[in-house]
């Protein structure tokens, strides 16, 4: 007697648990049962449990009979003709496909000589168990799950050619790698995926050493000689645009080159690359605050009064402009119209990116690390044979991470570059190590990779021999250029009086409550109240009613608004966010006495 | 001779330290020697005492919460191997630090009286101390829909391993379960719903309910584990009921301990607990191979502990017994802290780091401790 649930439900009693499963399942195979049903017979609780509600996580597998796997050469041949398709083969009952549960019951053979009696599925394919990106890195089954979905997770953040059509495209943040390659380690998923028709990195030479320390904590030293040939060059792209909007009264922003009347006019030289339309001709070299889209709006606050007069009617500037730290060259200009019919302008910047320190690499293994170094070609290391490295990759990444697919992509690309071939890395059914060792033999190298070098700068022959050899690099999306900040002085928040935050408003560098801990444990109190006197005030305080006084500066006078001027009045220097708090409580109705204290 | 130079030391040492040494002292240390010891005992001493103006519990919070980033977050778990699955690790620190009620794995160390704590005898006593419920001594229930019953075979020689028979398990049944008619037949027990409306529904959640109902045992005592320490036998414990332990005969109450922190408060008192929660936080620092002073540890058990009741560190716990206003309103909910503050009129000192920072005045620590002290002329 097994207890039966539906969905969660319990429904009644059967006395054949298995059997009844096995019924269901037929049911389901011949079709008579939805292909969505799933069940599953917990044996240590002796329950059945049907399951067809959506939202199961499910995948595919081939049914297995008597040992045999339901898929025939036949239906192989009728694949490869076109005449089925793969949900044919599900309707069919060939395949299906099982959720959590029902897994649990099943016992799936991983390759067809593997099958036995016992076993009821086989895999589609050993690789099924990846993701399209996962089956993208080359021997993942020589490295740990973790890195495998690092290695997958930055593939997604590479340069690459994302669209074909880009030159016409208007879309936020692109980048465009100037010359990709195939990779030449690739997996069957390259093919599959059409990866090889927009690849997103380069194969480069890499030698894994340590260079002057320049390459620790997974930094990478990359070749001048390799940069200036145009290694990971790359151009971002950004779109401006600016819409003539349409304001109540009949009122409208307008597209022009501002007058110098208008509020809040910049000045002549930011105006100076638009044309007579108010728009920025293509290719004109900006920088920072350098116009790009003159344009005027109507004054904010109209009431119903002066709506029609003439003294209120000043037009503010609204123009665009190139942020703080933008520069490049203006690549495309269009002149549409918006959903509203508004007038709308989008111009879009250019601004080419060579390699330099902090831009951000990875290899197809979660390998990734910033720019420590560029070093000129002359003094890297270089083999007997004169080959220089285009990366050098620290030997202290690996350990720890385990990545030997890593080495393996090495070892394979050097092969493949030598031999002018692709090399098949597919998981689980790649070239075999030793084959590919032997062919490196055969060709003239040390079949474990590792070559003599000498030093750049000297000349002098290196004790350690290197491994060198061929790898697939790819540069991410996060540049030092779009990233850089720094701060000494700078623009305030209206309320609070802190300074401002984020990049683009050129902020200040948060000192967070952690940091703020670090100055408390070393006693550095006097540094601290340094650290956060960006705010700082002098607010007078009635030493009667402890509230803030009023300081009249013209008659040098001081006095309390409600004691009057009687009255002992000291100067405080607090933080103007504390005095803004305490103004704050006093308009919730809270009273905040200040009682004030000499301290030293 | 050398006495007086003990006494001497008896003001500048700990009672404690000058024991010690006492115990440890060679045979023949002339006093010349003896006064050489404790001057660098007590330099030493000297030396490892704090500043003034020490920030104690912050450095104690960094040196615990440092070492914890290494610390990994996933359980380890004794598969099949002698010990038992106990939740360990950041987990387990969380758990301890904010004083949780329910903690996830409660278990017990329960030491024995002399004769029992022998392998031959352990087995035995563990047993007693397992809480066993219905379904452990039934092989099946069925539910008869017709006649309302519910039928529990019973597994006769589990009720023998166990020194209970029949008749006294149908008496427990019918104490514990008054709603039902309980029967008793040859190896099975039936019980009877007496309700008219009755249905399928309320007898299956009966049989649900009637499974898990209590025969013998310590409740709460899921699991019972015979261990080796040392030279004698003790027994671990799922679940942890340390009252009922303690009055059992043969248990050695000195040693018998728990890891739940409110049972301990409960029935030992709040200086056992203090002294739990420091074991507890050692045993989890100790499994993941960190180093942290056990100051750091005292100085979180002491303030967790001080108010005389448990206090986790959390926003009701010891943040809400901070005396600072503008404190417990930066750590969180505000409005409430505010509310109340100004309902009463409360005063803040400004003694603390958090207030201080707020206004932008010198926080009272290290370098802002001296203060300038002229006096004035009258
Ligand atoms: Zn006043």
């Amino acid at each position: 007697m097994a207890d039966v649930y539906l969905n969660n439900k319990f429904v009644g009693t059967v006395e054949n648990p298995q059997e009844f499963r096995q019924s269901l399942i037929e049911e389901r195979r011949k079709g008579a049962i939805d292909k969505n049903m799933n069940v599953y017979h917990n044996a240590d609780s002796n329950e059945v449990w049907i399951e067809n509600s959506k939202g199961r996580v499910r995948r595919p597998l081939i049914v297995v009979k008597y040992g045999q796997p339901l898929l025939t050469d036949k239906h192989i041949q009728q694949l490869q003709k076109n005449e089925i398709n793969w949900s044919d083969l599900v309707n069919q009952g060939v395949a299906e496909y099982l959720d959590a549960m029902e897994e649990e019951n099943a016992l799936v053979a991983f390759y067809e000589h593997e099958l036995t009696k016992d076993h009821t599925h086989l895999e589609v394919s050993p690789i099924a168990m990846l993701g399209l990106i996962s089956s993208l890195v080359p021997f993942s089954n020589h490295a740990p799950a973790a890195r495998i979905n690092a290695g997958s997770k930055t593939q997604k953040q590479a340069q690459g050619i994302y669209a074909a059509n880009y030159a016409v495209r208007m879309d936020m943040d692109v980048n465009i790698l100037h010359t990709p390659q195939k990779p030449i380690v690739n997996t069957i998923m390259h093919e599959l995926s059409d990866y090889n028709n927009h690849p997103a990195g380069q194969n480069v030479v890499v030698a894994i050493m340590s260079y002057k320390g320049y390459n620790m904590e997974d930094a990478i030293i990359i070749n001048k000689g390799s940069v200036d040939r145009g290694f990971a060059r790359s151009t971002y792209y950004r779109p401006s645009l600016a819409e003539e909007l349409r304001y109540a009264g009949g009122l409208t922003d307008e597209i022009s080159v501002p007058d110098k009347e208008i509020k809040g006019y910049r000045s002549e030289k930011d105006y100076r690359l638009l044309e007579a339309d108010g728009i920025i001709y293509p290719e004109a070299q900006i920088a920072e605050s350098d116009v790009i889209i003159g344009k005027t709006s109507p004054p904010r606050f109209l009431s119903g009064a002066d709506e029609y007069s003439l003294t209120s009617n000043v037009r503010r500037e609204s123009s665009l402009a190139a942020a703080h730290g933008e520069q490049g060259i203006i690549d495309f200009v269009t002149v549409t119209e918006s959903e509203e019919g508004n007038k709308l302008v989008q111009v879009r910047v250019r601004d080419q990116r060579i390699p330099e320190i902090g831009d951000k690499f990875t290899s197809r293994h979660g390998q990734k690390g910033v720019v420590g170094l560029i070093v000129s070609e002359s003094d890297m290391p270089f083999t007997s044979s004169g080959i220089v490295p285009d990366l050098i990759f620290s030997p202290h990444s690996l350990p720890t991470r385990m990545t030997i697919s890593h080495l393996l992509e090495l070892l394979a690309g050097k092969v493949g570059a030598l031999s002018g071939r692709y090399v098949d890395g597919t998981t689980f059914s790649s070239e075999p190590e030793e084959k590919l060792r032997q062919e490196l033999l055969s060709l003239g190298f040390r079949e474990n990779g590792v070559e003599t070098m000498y030093n750049g700068e000297t000349g002098e022959q290196m004790e350690a021999r290197i491994f060198i050899g061929d790898m697939y690099y790819m540069k991410l999306k996060h540049m030092v250029a779009n990233k850089i900040h720094s701060r000494a002085r700078g623009p305030i928040q209206l309320l609070t009086r802190q300074p401002t935050e984020g990049r683009a408003k050129e902020g200040g560098l948060r000192l967070g409550e952690m940091e703020k801990d670090t100055f408390v444990s070393h006693g550095a109190s006097m540094l601290l109240k340094e650290r956060f006197d960006s705010d700082k005030t002098l607010v007078p305080v009635c030493e009667n009613c402890g509230m803030f006084a009023i300081h009249n500066e013209y008659k040098k006078k001081s006095y309390c608004p409600m004691c009057g001027d009687n009255v002992e009045i000291s100067y405080v220097e607090i933080a103007y966010a504390f005095k803004l708090m305490l103004d704050e409580l006093k308009a919730l109705g809270i009273y905040p006495k200040l009682m004030l204290r000499t301290k030293y | 001779m050398t006495d007086e130079i003990f006494k001497e030391y008896e003001e500048k040492l700990p009672k404690l330290i000058i024991d010690e040494i006492k115990a440890n002292l060679p045979e023949k240390a002339d006093a010349a020697k003896v006064r050489k010891i404790l001057e660098a005992v007590h330099a030493e001493y000297e030396k490892s005492k704090l500043d003034a103006g020490e920030c104690v519990g912050l450095l104690s919070a960094q040196s615990i919460g440092e070492q914890g980033t290494q610390a990994t977050l996933d359980t380890f778990h004794f598969s099949g191997v002698s010990e038992m699955n106990v939740t360990m690790g950041l987990p387990r620190i969380i758990e301890i630090l904010d004083a949780r009620k329910t903690i996830s794995t409660p278990m017990m160390e329960i030491y024995l009286n002399a004769p029992y704590n022998q392998k031959e005898n352990v087995k035995k006593q563990a047993l007693l101390v397992k809480e066993i419920k219905l379904k452990d001594v039934a092989t099946e229930f069925l539910v008869n829909i017709a006649d309302m019953i519910i039928k529990v075979d019973i597994d006769e020689q589990k009720l023998k391993d166990l020194d209970l028979t029949l008749a006294n398990l149908s008496k427990t049944l019918s104490k514990a379960m008054k709603s039902l008619k309980i029967k008793q037949d040859t190896v099975s027990i039936i019980a009877k719903l007496e309700d008219k409306d009755a249905n399928l529904n309320s007898l299956y959640k009966l049989k649900e309910k009637l499974k898990e109902t209590h025969i013998s045992g310590i409740k709460g005592v899921t699991q019972v584990l015979p261990v080796k320490r040392g030279s004698e036998y003790i027994v671990l414990t799922a679940g942890s009921n340390l009252k009922a332990v303690l009055a059992l005969e043969w248990v050695d109450k000195e040693r018998t301990t728990s890891n739940d922190i409110y049972e301990i408060a409960a029935t030992l008192g709040i200086e056992a607990a203090r002294e739990t929660i420091i074991d507890e936080l050692l045993k989890v620092i100790k499994a993941q191979g960190l180093k942290i002073d056990i100051r750091h540890l005292m100085i979180i058990s002491d303030t967790m502990c001080v108010s005389g009741a448990i206090k986790g560190i959390t926003r009701y716990g010891v943040v809400n017994e901070k005396s600072s206003v503008l404190a417990r309103a930066s750590f969180e909910t505000p409005i409430k802290h505010i509310m109340r503050a100004s309902l009463v009129g409360e005063e803040d000192k400004l003694h603390s780091v958090i207030e201080n920072v707020m206004l932008n005045q010198v926080v009272p620590l290290g370098t802002g401790m001296p203060v300038l002290k002229a006096k004035k002329k009258e």
